[in-house]
């Protein structure tokens, strides 16, 4: 089509040719083009960023809580983003056996002390989603199956989380990952 | 080439293999490249693309408006607002997919015009009128439903105003109404159903306005002369001159639209529908959008219930039979010296109808009202079949490449006719 248009030979105002063989038409036909291309850019964006979290949904992205009165050994599950958080209060023994774990056993490597805050060691708090995929383990509730480690167990397809909530065992690639959160005083806590 | 694939012409050997087993790509190059247009369109042959992209840019909106929307009345209007507010561009979509119901009206009556004006309905396109007459009607359904989602005060009192229209009905008109509402008020089981056919209408017309295009592209285009191709010299290929030329319709176009959406988004709406719908309470003064306001007004001018709403919906079925009151062989009103400004005068008639329904029904505003409605229809009913044995045309031109036009002086020999021999 266009190259029939374009003037082969014949004098025309909108194909003047330049010594390389291009005409004014292919510049603008380029342009054209790319101003168009912009414009697509420039609209479709607004259509993705619509899909990310709305403003209400960002203010909602911290979950405060009163945890003083758990007593050790035992767990409670927050609402955080949607998403189970577990905060459990460690025994002596449990914060002993996820302290002396050797680094070369576990899967994706990491200190109990890099997963818990100092002097807080008591309490271990990890989004309760399996790294797998994305399942809620057991081990919260005393009934719950808590795995070969004592931690959790994700009952979806058999992966085991020790008490410092770390990958030990079964296809979760990685372990239950620690969110953002502080003690705002100590009993309470702000996660996000 | 193998028996039973497609013989094609493209040698981009991608495109030559899908091609082959599925012609796609000859057809939109038989029917958008080489596609023959009579060479002499005016801007006026604009705004059957743009009505295309409206649609288009309707859906693409209302999908995304839909995944932020909840259909419920305690929550629809707060739903509302949170777009508004808290969505990322959610303010963007809302004021395009509200303007642009405003901007699809704006186009399609220009569009509806203009083949009233150069006789586009007449054979052989009065199928492709007729369809045309069914999309615009699909358009009126999903703008009222659309509207009563946002579940304000003209959105409730609008549907309940306009879903009563079915009460005029002889017997079956309150079970109807039932029907319509799921309930024996605008209420939930309203809200849901119009939101699940406000989503559907969209596809629908989508499917006629193929059936459109399909039946446009057999008869071929009218143009501004009214007269037949007739040879290739009268014509051009949809590419590149008519994509360019509609191209620039469209940049006019979006100027337009954002100046609505970024300048005055609320202008063409109701204050009235930022208050949440109260079923206790009726706003003072009710009026449609705008682009309802001249059948608002010829329901309003008749003073009888079923009378005005049978003459509110037969104001639109009459355009159904147009091709067959028209009585005239002659298409464009340019060689119509007495049909053209009956036709002028059924314009000012619909603007007048528009601006007395906007107003109060009382006084001056109903007197208008009425003569408006009379000869709104005295038009197609009265003026057109006559004016077809009465009236004696201006001579035609012989042909689209031998214009006679006023004015026009002769065009550039070499100008047109060399790339037409190429073409």
């Amino acid at each position: 089509m266009a190259d029939n248009l374009a003037p082969a030979g014949a004098p025309h105002a909108a194909g003047e040719h330049h010594a390389d063989g291009t005409t004014k038409r292919d510049f603008l036909i380029l342009v054209t083009g790319g101003f168009a291309a912009i414009g697509a850019g420039a609209m479709a964006w607004p259509f993705i960023s619509s899909m990310n979290p709305a403003r209400d949904v960002l203010a909602l992205s911290t979950t405060e809580a009163e945890i003083g009165a758990i007593p050790a050994g035992a767990a409670v599950t927050l609402m955080w983003r949607g998403k189970p958080v577990f905060v459990r209060h460690r025994t002596p023994a449990e914060i002993e056996a996820a302290a002396k774990v050797d680094m070369g056993e576990l899967r994706d490597p990491q200190a109990d002390s890099a997963r818990t805050k100092a002097g807080k060691q008591q309490w271990l708090v990890v989004v309760g989603v399996c790294t797998h995929l994305g399942c809620v383990p057991l081990g919260q509730k005393p009934t719950d199956p808590r795995g070969e480690y004592n931690g959790w167990f994700c009952p979806c397809h058999g992966s085991h989380y020790d008490t410092s909530g770390r990958i030990r065992k079964g296809p979760a690639p990685a372990n239950l990952a620690v969110p953002t959160y502080a003690f705002t005083s100590d009993t309470q806590i702000r996660i996000g | 080439m193998s028996i039973g694939l497609h013989n094609s012409e493209f040698k981009n050997p991608v495109i030559r293999w899908v091609d082959s087993r599925m012609p796609i790509f000859t057809m939109m190059q038989k029917e958008y490249g080489t596609f023959p247009t009579p060479k002499n369109f005016n801007y006026f042959w604009n705004f059957g693309a743009l009505a295309m992209i409206n649609l288009m840019i309707m859906i693409a909106t209302g999908i995304f408006l839909a995944m932020h929307y909840t259909p419920h009345v305690t929550m629809a209007f707060d739903s509302v607002e949170r777009i508004m507010r808290d969505v990322n561009y959610g303010w963007l979509f809302r004021y395009v997919h509200a303007n642009g119901a405003s901007m699809f009206f704006i186009v399609v009556y220009i569009h509806i015009w203009r083949g009233m004006y150069y006789g586009s309905y007449k054979a052989p396109r009065e199928l492709l009128w007729m369809i045309g007459v069914v999309i615009f009607l699909l358009m009126m359904a999903t703008a009222f439903m659309g509207y009563v989602l946002p579940w304000g005060q003209m959105s409730f009192w609008g549907a309940t105003v306009i879903t009563n229209l079915f009460s005029a009905f002889p017997y079956v008109g309150d079970s109807i109404v039932t029907l319509l509402w799921g309930g024996f008020s605008v209420d939930n089981p309203t809200l849901n159903r119009f939101f699940s056919l406000h989503f559907l209408l969209p596809f629908v017309i989508f499917g006629v306005v193929f059936l459109h295009v399909a039946a446009l592209h057999i008869t071929g285009s009218n143009n501004p002369l009214g007269i037949d191709v007739k040879t290739p010299q009268d014509t051009v290929p949809f590419h590149p001159y008519y994509t360019a030329k509609d191209s620039v319709g469209i940049v006019v176009y979006f100027m337009v639209f954002a100046g609505l959406v970024f300048f005055a988004p609320n202008y063409l709406g109701d204050p009235a529908n930022y208050i949440p719908a109260n079923p206790l309470v009726t706003p003072t003064h009710i009026v449609p959008e705008w682009y309802f306001l001249p059948y608002y007004a010829i329901l309003r001018a008749v003073p009888d219930k079923l009378g005005g709403v049978v003459l509110m919906f037969g104001s639109i079925l009459v355009w159904f039979i147009l091709p067959w009151l028209d009585t005239s062989p002659v298409r464009s009103m340019r060689f119509r010296p007495i049909a053209k400004w009956a036709l002028m005068l059924w314009g000012v008639a619909f603007v007048v109808l528009m601006y007395c329904g906007g107003k109060p029904p009382e006084g001056i505003y109903v007197v208008l009202s009425r003569l408006a409605t009379l000869y709104y229809f005295a038009y197609f009913l009265v003026i057109l079949p006559l004016l077809g044995r009465l009236e004696r045309p201006l001579p035609l031109p012989e042909s689209i490449a031998k214009p006679v036009l006023r004015g026009g002086g002769p065009l550039p020999a070499g100008a047109m006719t060399k790339p037409m021999e190429k073409a």
